[in-house]
């Protein structure tokens, strides 16, 4: 809405400012700091103001804190009774702080847990120190499983190593041991941070003194990059550092006796001769070098099994080398393991427990060897399949002990014995698990001093799904779903609809309880609620209109999203509250885990098969190459089933839907594999029939990024062979293009969305101008670079850079639209809709983001604005579209600058299109902006006509405006956000938001406010008084006028 | 009123849409001589030829640097279905060489070799499966046959008009073709309907296209604000509109309400004579009466 101001209204406005911020003032924190009164946007651009409406917020703050006069507070009641009437009306496109949490919710995740570390010697709060492959590290509470404090790195900032220094301080070894930090352990603050030098790529090693005690001898010692470093604990500071780089020195053992200022470091140059350097810890100077050769070579871990030994395998991986190496000449003893084991394989050296023992898994087995004196060693018990074991924790009267857990049925059993006598069980439990997480995969022990005074254990596993679980007296005391950390791939799915009979939605509340609610809500607007009440009426709203019923609403805003995570597991959250509805795991007969590539809508109950449940594909490949064979799986969606699941026996490359559905609404699917040919499915002869009949129409493309080429293919004919089948088809290439390598990489490719809903054609400019958009499926957009521009921002100069965007057609491989942005790099993050795509560089020139938005639109149509035509039926709007014509288009476009970088862009999508459009862009404060699409429209001009204006079209600026208020993430941030999904709800206004990353935001949004429903707060209770008042009125007042009448008639 | 609103809406309709039929047209002959890019100053010249094989086309000589230039041929090859590749045609052009390293193609011919019997043959079997004919050109001109070639291909029943009508456009990015657009120079309908051609030859448009440059996002130096500022302040002075313009929507209402209280006047002056006797005066008592009690 545009209002032009008179300088007297204008006054207003920095007035009103002045209160908000004046309210600003009274509240504490960063957001809640905000004015609630989110409405009065003050963004102008040049002369025109963005106003909305003004709430009644500020206006009844005012009221509230002046006391007037009996009547007068009437009279202000009775007029803000209208107001808020009106103003129910009036939905804002930010939130009220109030409606934080209404429609949206968070979730926070870690992600799988990699190193575990635990912190409850002191009383006071018990926490564990984790570290996970989301790079994210973090303190939980031992208690309840909630996050104390949490930092996620950068991306590329994976964390190698995690401890716990002088007791207060945490330290994280990062970036391959180039990156050390310290977080202080109550509060998660960053103490220090150092970074080191490192010259080559190799394992990184982090070694934290064991005592207490704050003194500068004991220095943490890092090694990575070929260097070592000795970091002082207390304020990061490198205390000296020794160059292993020219000799390719590996560190592998680091071991710092007490009371000893000698410093043992153990090493492999070139995995063949073993090195061990005695090293002062104050100066770091090499005080001995000694030096042995192995002529097999070591490959793989090392165990260190006492102070002075070592265990590793040779490079054949059937000999233990038991090296001794403080002493005063290096030993070598080589023991088969076919001497320990009858049949053995290749082995595994597992955790290394100190006390002379070792685990090592042969052949799918655990075996547990003792390290005598002379480095004799001889096997003591040996343990079946899939058993996790956890490290070694020091237990009273300097006894070790370890867990170790494995799987039996739907339980798993923990023990936890003594290293020294593996017989003595310090506890054995067996607990109730859920199958779908999978096995165990981690364990890390922890001992506490139960009531008695005995030794009690704590075990914190790492399941198969990735999720968390704190196992204690035979239960699990907490689990953390953090396979949601690593979503990669979202669909949504339908809730089941409400039966009559089966009471799934039972009425809630009674009538006097619906009254009682809209009463309190009465009161809540009209501000006479107490404390008490408002703390009520926040519960209520969370808990209102079923919004976590199972069922399907009125207007779409019940689904269910299903996310599949690199676990391979699949979770069906609720868009109510967040909860997971059902997770399965992954299954195929042919290998143990399957890894989840994609999820597909497979079948979607319509006007027909309604009584069918709907279901999602999950493509999964056994094994992590391309051309490992695939799995599909068959998931119910209202119940989590499996219905079916099979090796399809070739690979997957690329999965299409196909814009057909048979007549139980599955959806027909192409999969092709690495040969080139490709698959239908399902494989019924009722989906070959109708894949049959569009044999010939059926076209689909491949991007070769390596090679820069996109080739296109079309079907040929059924595969032969023996082991083909009637569902597999060969096919030809019909088109490529070839970027030429020395000038042009592919960087990024996006098509529309298959399902978006385009509501017209037809765009009407202010003069009465038609223009058609060049609305097609088979639009393939391609962002290339220049080779050496591939790499980081700043890394080229802008003549060596260059940013080239096509437009392509995937049928005939016309390239419709080919654009070259000088001195502008990559990463491009585009979204493409309708007949639009805008994508997001960087100008090396400017020093900027820029974001480009390219509009097409068909010429060939452009005569069809002919009224006389129209209404003779002389145009060619019905005529079916082929590729193979000629296309008459053009482009528009527009440049902007953007002022911040972006992780992910996405756009609203709404059931029939009518709405208009939101960018969504994932900032690189994982937040999320929504930008309406006007801004980035390429008519925009430096003075919009009268006409343009009252199109909506802005003045154009140079760069995008960003409008705190339209984070719709609002305080919260979407940690590592990865990316972001839309899916329209069936009322056309609202569309669902799902941003994943390490964390979870959903909300809902209505890019045009809802104008087609009230919204959840209306008062209905508000409307029936005013009417039952107003009629009461009139009956009084017409009892009255009789009243008069007839005393007037009696004089 | 709305009639003629209506008339207005519609003529003004017709008229711009016969105006942008005439832009429409403007712009087809643009593409047509390869002028997309052209416009801008900064891209490089795109260079087509418009080169039917029986007409001698008229050979422009422009003296430029021999040395830089080189003279280069490439064919082009086509298949019938899935047949293998066969030269159909060669295409000479020379490439300029400029000084700053980059390479450009120039003046560009195209010949068309006739079909063969066997492949007229194979092209009117073509025609009956409605399959593809297909083309491609080496990916580098400079070094052909080159890594790569780039194919296209088009429906066989999209090519015969009166002849066999044929549109290459040649997208290029120095020496190297990235790739080719083939088709028919107009529409091809889907319902493809089976045409044999009236006579076998090629009726050739070829057209390089070089990469368009994006425009700059424009910097709105504090000049230009203030200058547009200002041309705002200049272009809204003269609208001093008049006061009948400014408050009319005041004026009408109030001369309603004058006109009406000038007509209740002149009512009530006719009335007083009339009710004098009766009525007023019972007014009065009757506004005196509560007083009493």
């Amino acid at each position: 809405m545009f209002f032009s101001f008179e300088e007297k209204k204008l006054r207003k406005v920095p007035r009103f400012a002045n209160a908000c911020g004046a309210i600003t003032t009274t509240k504490k924190g960063a957001i809640p700091a905000l004015p609630s009164d989110k409405k009065t946007l003050a963004c102008s651009s040049h002369d025109l103001l963005f106003f909305q409406t003004k709430a009644p917020f500020s206006l009844t703050r005012s009221v509230k804190k002046t006391k007037p006069a009996n009547a007068m507070a009437m009279a202000l009641r009775l007029y803000l009774l209208l107001l808020v009437f009106l103003s129910s009306a009036i939905v804002s496109f930010s939130l009220y702080e109030d409606q934080v949490g209404l429609m949206d919710w968070h979730q926070r995740y870690i992600g799988k847990v990699k190193h575990a570390v635990f912190h409850t010697q002191k009383t006071g709060r018990k926490r564990v120190i984790v570290s996970t492959e989301e790079n994210v590290v973090a303190s939980l509470d031992l208690r309840h499983g909630e996050i104390f404090w949490r930092h996620v790195l950068g991306t590329k900032d994976a964390i190698d190593g995690v401890d716990i220094a002088l007791g207060k301080y945490v330290i994280t070894l990062s970036s391959e041991g180039s990156m050390v930090r310290a977080w202080n352990l109550p509060d998660g603050q960053m103490v220090w941070e150092t970074s080191l030098h490192s010259a080559q790529h190799s394992k990184s090693l982090l070694s934290v003194p064991v005592n207490l005690k704050v003194d500068k001898d004991y220095p943490i010692l890092v090694f990575g990059g070929g260097y070592l470093h000795a970091v002082s604990p207390i304020d990061g500071e490198v205390l000296w550092k020794k160059d292993f780089t020219a000799e390719g020195f590996e560190v592998q053992r680091v071991l710092q006796p007490l009371e000893s200022s000698i410093i043992y470091v153990l090493g492999f140059l070139h995995s063949s001769e073993a090195i061990v350097y005695q090293i002062d810890s104050k100066s770091g100077e090499v005080v001995a070098e000694k030096s042995k050769a192995f002529p097999g070579g070591f490959s793989g871990e090392v165990a260190s099994v006492s102070n002075d030994k070592v265990v590793v395998l040779d490079s054949t991986r059937s000999i233990l080398v038991t090296i001794s190496f403080v002493d005063e000449e290096i030993s070598f003893q080589k023991t088969l393991i076919s001497d320990l084991v009858e049949d053995s394989g290749e082995a595994e050296i597992l955790s290394p427990l100190l006390s002379n023992m070792l685990a090592v898994k042969v052949n799918k087995r655990t075996i547990f060897v003792r390290v005598g004196d002379q480095g004799k060693l001889e096997m003591v018990d040996s343990l079946s399949d899939e058993t996790a074991m956890s490290d070694s924790l020091p237990v009273a009267d300097d006894q070790v002990a370890f867990a170790s857990v494995h799987h039996e049925g739907s339980k798993i059993h923990l023990t936890v014995k003594l290293v020294d006598d593996l017989d003595t069980v310090l506890l054995r439990e067996s607990i109730q698990m859920d199958q779908h997480r999978g096995r165990v995969d981690k364990v890390f022990i922890n001992n506490y001093i139960k009531t008695d005074r005995s030794n009690g254990f704590r075990a914190l596993i790492v399941m198969e799904d990735h999720s968390l679980l704190l196992l204690q007296q035979g239960a699990i005391v907490w689990s953390r779903e953090e396979g949601l950390a690593s979503v990669t791939d979202v669909t949504t799915a339908e809730l089941p609809v409400e039966k009559d009979g089966v009471s799934v939605a039972k009425v809630e509340h009674t009538l006097v309880d619906w009254l009682k609610g809209h009463i309190l809500k009465l009161k809540g607007s009209l501000l006479l609620a107490s404390p008490e009440d408002v703390v009520a009426i926040q519960e209520m709203r969370m808990k209102s209109s079923g919004r976590s019923k199972l069922t399907r609403d009125h207007n779409g805003f019940r689904k269910l999203f299903i996310a599949l995570t690199r676990a391979g597991k699949l979770y069906a959250l609720h868009t109510g509250d967040g909860r997971i509805v059902w997770s399965t795991l992954l299954k195929s007969p042919a290998c143990a885990r399957p890894s989840g590539i994609s999820l597909y809508q497979w079948q979607v109950p319509h006007h027909h098969a309604m009584d069918e449940n709907p279901s999602v594909l999950v493509v999964g490949r056994c094994g992590s190459d391309s051309s490992s064979p695939g799995v599909l799986s068959f998931v119910d969606v209202y119940t989590g089933k499996e219905i079916s699941s099979s090796d399809i026996g070739h690979s997957v490359v690329q999965v299409m839907p196909l814009p057909f559905t048979d007549s139980t609404e599955q959806r027909l699917h192409l999969i092709a594999d690495t040969d080139g040919h490709v698959h239908l499915y399902p494989k019924t002869s009722e989906a070959l029939s109708i894949f049959q009949r569009e044999f010939q129409n059926v076209y689909w493309y491949n991007v070769e990024g390596d090679d820069g080429i996109v080739r296109g293919h079309g079907m040929k004919s059924s595969c032969s062979g023996e082991t083909a089948d009637e569902y597999c088809f060969t096919t030809r290439e019909l088109w490529t293009v070839v970027f030429p390598s020395e000038s042009e990489k592919i960087i990024s490719t996006l098509t529309r969305k298959p399902n978006e809903v385009v509501h017209t054609q037809a765009k009407v400019s202010t003069d009465q101008d038609v223009l058609y958009k060049y609305v097609s499926r088979n639009l393939l957009f391609v962002a290339t670079v220049s080779p050496k521009g591939a790499g980081e921002i700043g890394s080229v100069t802008p003549e060596e850079s260059a940013l080239v965007v096509y437009l392509i057609d995937t049928v005939t491989g016309r390239i419709l639209h080919r654009l070259s942005h000088q001195g502008c790099q990559g990463p491009v993050h585009a979204v493409f809709s309708e007949n639009w795509v805008v994508y997001h560089y960087f100008n090396l020139r400017a020093h900027k983001y820029e974001v480009t938005v390219v509009e097409i639109y068909d010429q060939s149509r452009a005569e069809n604005k002919n009224v006389w035509k129209l209404v003779l039926g002389k145009h060619n709007l019905t005529a079916p579209i082929s590729s193979y014509s000629r296309p008459e288009m053009f482009t528009k476009s527009q440049s902007y600058f953007f002022p911040q970088s972006v992780k992910t862009i996405a756009v609203t999508s709404t059931a029939k299109g009518i709405t208009s459009k939101q960018l969504l862009i994932g900032t690189i404060g994982d937040q999320i902006l929504a930008l309406d699409k006007r801004f980035v429209d390429p008519r925009r001009t430096l003075n919009p006509s009268q006409a343009e204006k009252e199109e909506g079209i802005i003045p154009l600026t140079d760069s995008l405006p960003i409008i705190p208020q339209s984070y719709i993430t609002h305080s919260l941030k979407v940690e590592g956000l990865r990316g972001i999904v839309t899916a329209p709800a069936k009322l056309e206004s609202t569309t669902h938001v799902f941003a994943y990353g390490v964390d979870l935001f959903y909300t809902r949004l209505a890019p045009s406010k809802t104008y087609d429903s009230l919204t959840d707060d209306f008062s209905y209770a508000l409307l029936l008084i005013t009417i039952v008042a107003l009629v009461a009125a009139i009956y009084i007042t017409w009892a009255l006028s009789e009243k008069k009448e007839l005393s007037e008639k009696w004089r | 009123m709305p009639n003629l609103t209506l008339v207005l809406f519609l003529s003004t309709l017709l008229f711009s849409s016969s105006f942008a039929f005439q832009s429409d047209e403007l712009l087809l002959d643009d593409e047509e001589f390869g002028l997309e890019g052209g416009s801008h100053p900064r891209s490089p010249e795109p260079v087509i030829t418009d080169s039917p094989p029986k007409q001698t086309p008229s050979i422009r000589r422009r003296y430029s640097d021999p040395d830089l230039d080189s003279k280069i041929q490439f064919t082009l090859e086509h298949a019938f279905g899935d047949s293998d590749f066969s030269s159909a045609g060669t295409f000479s052009a020379r490439l300029k060489t400029w000084s700053h390293g980059g390479q450009t193609l120039t003046k560009l011919r195209f010949a068309r070799n006739e079909f063969s019997d066997e492949e007229k043959h194979a092209f009117q079997n073509l025609l009956k499966g409605d399959d593809f004919y297909r083309i491609r050109l080496p990916s580098n001109v400079v070094t052909p046959p080159g890594r790569e070639y780039v194919i296209a291909s088009v429906r066989a029943r999209c090519l015969p008009r009166d002849g066999l009508d044929e549109h290459i456009a040649i997208h290029m990015d120095g020496a190297n073709i990235l790739a080719v657009s083939y088709g028919s120079p107009g529409a091809c309908p889907y319902p493809r309907q089976l045409k044999l051609p009236g006579k076998w030859t090629f009726n050739s448009h070829t057209i390089l296209k070089s990469s368009e440059q994006a425009p700059r996002t424009p910097i709105f130096t504090e000049e230009i604000l203030g200058s547009s500022e200002n041309m705002e302040g200049e272009a809204e002075a003269p609208v001093e509109r008049s006061f009948w313009a400014k408050y009319w929507m005041y004026l009408i209402p109030l001369g309603l309400i004058v006109m009406n209280a000038v007509t209740q006047a002149s009512n009530m002056a006719e009335e007083q004579p009339a009710g004098s006797q009766g009525q007023a005066p019972a007014a009065i008592h009757r506004g005196s009466a509560p007083r009493r009690r």
